[in-house]
């Protein structure tokens, strides 16, 4: 949608999809998974080099015109990240970085403590900082002041699926970020998207939901009109709740009529 | 001398520079960083850079992720 396009860091985007990569089966259906779901920022890991591994994710995303935004997963420590930040920005040529900094393995949760170290660091260093955080206002509130381009708060833990689980905080985040809230992490199908649009938020991002799916590239496609319908229905501004029914149709002006008759 | 390449041992002639160690793992090298002891080294200063005994290269690249 050309008249609602949304912006990080100074680059101004008409898809509002952030894809990860890990996950697919196989390079061509990651790349058909791309295209379906119309993404124009997608997520690469920073790995040792293997001479044995044929074809490249780069190479998929160079011929697709998709813009790299590596990322520091597997990192515990702000040390840790900042290193694989600078060896991506060196890789890549790209200052931008999504930056995951974990507690550990079995929850893969923010160290909170690490990622605003190390975001300040790396926004200090001259990166477009894009954190993956918890679901914490204040956090939130935290990276933006020390300079992050996004907050990208987790709907609920990397892969599994579980939606947004704390729709309220999201809420909250919204409402005092400064800079665009992304959802990142949790999405399991089209309709956690569209929660996240409908919540305000600037952007999805994903990666398990569409590469793990029965049918990667019919998830994407669904993805992508997911999180369209869902920014739609944000800026159309749904109607308040109600605890009882209020009529459609016009109260006045209806027949007076037997209602016990005509039999029937 | 002794010195780590991604994890690995290897033995290399005292003096070897950056650039032929990465040579030796990739022919083009785009889209690679290198870091020695966990000091990214920019690229146009890999055939400059002499490795020494023990010291820990990491060469890296984009991955599928995220």
């Amino acid at each position: 949608m050309a008249d609602d396009r949304f912006t990080i860091g100074g680059t101004t985007f008409d898809s509002r999809l952030i894809m990860g990569t890990g996950g697919a089966p196989s390079l061509d259906v990651l790349e058909r998974s791309l295209v379906a779901s119309g993404t124009e920022l997608t997520t690469v890991a920073m790995r040792r080099l293997d001479p044995t591994v044929q074809g490249s994710v780069l190479s998929v995303l160079n011929r697709l015109g998709i813009r790299v935004l590596p990322n520091t997963a597997g990192c515990f420590t702000a040390g840790e990240a900042v290193l694989t930040a600078r060896l991506a920005r060196e890789a890549l040529g790209t200052d931008w970085i999504k930056l995951e900094v974990v507690a550990d393995e079995r929850t893969l949760l923010p160290d909170a403590v690490e990622l605003l170290d190390a975001a300040e660091a790396l926004v200090d260093d001259g990166f477009t900082v894009l954190p993956y955080t918890n679901d914490d206002p204040v956090l939130a509130r935290k990276l933006e002041d020390v300079g992050c381009a996004a907050i990208m708060p987790l709907g609920s833990p990397i892969g599994s699926g579980l939606g947004i689980r704390n729709p309220h905080n999201f809420q909250l985040i919204v409402e005092q970020a400064g800079v665009p809230v992304v959802l990142d992490a949790g999405a399991g199908t089209a309709s956690d998207a569209a929660l996240a649009m409908e919540l305000g938020c600037a952007a999805v991002m994903l990666a398990s939901a569409v590469t793990r799916a029965q049918e990667p590239v019919l998830m994407a496609e669904a993805m992508r009109h997911a999180v369209e319908a869902g920014r739609l229905a944000y800026r159309a501004g749904r109607i308040p709740r109600r605890h009882f029914a209020e009529a459609s149709s016009p109260v006045t002006g209806r027949a007076l009529l037997d209602p016990e008759r005509p039999a029937f | 001398m002794n010195i780590s390449v991604n994890g690995e041992a290897r033995v290399l002639a005292a003096g070897t520079t950056l650039d032929v160690v990465v040579t030796e793992l990739t022919a083009a090298p785009s889209g690679v960083a290198a870091a020695v002891n966990e000091t990214v080294v920019p690229r146009s200063q890999w055939p400059g850079t002499r490795l020494g005994d023990g010291d820990r290269v990491e060469i890296l690249t984009a991955v599928q992720g995220g």
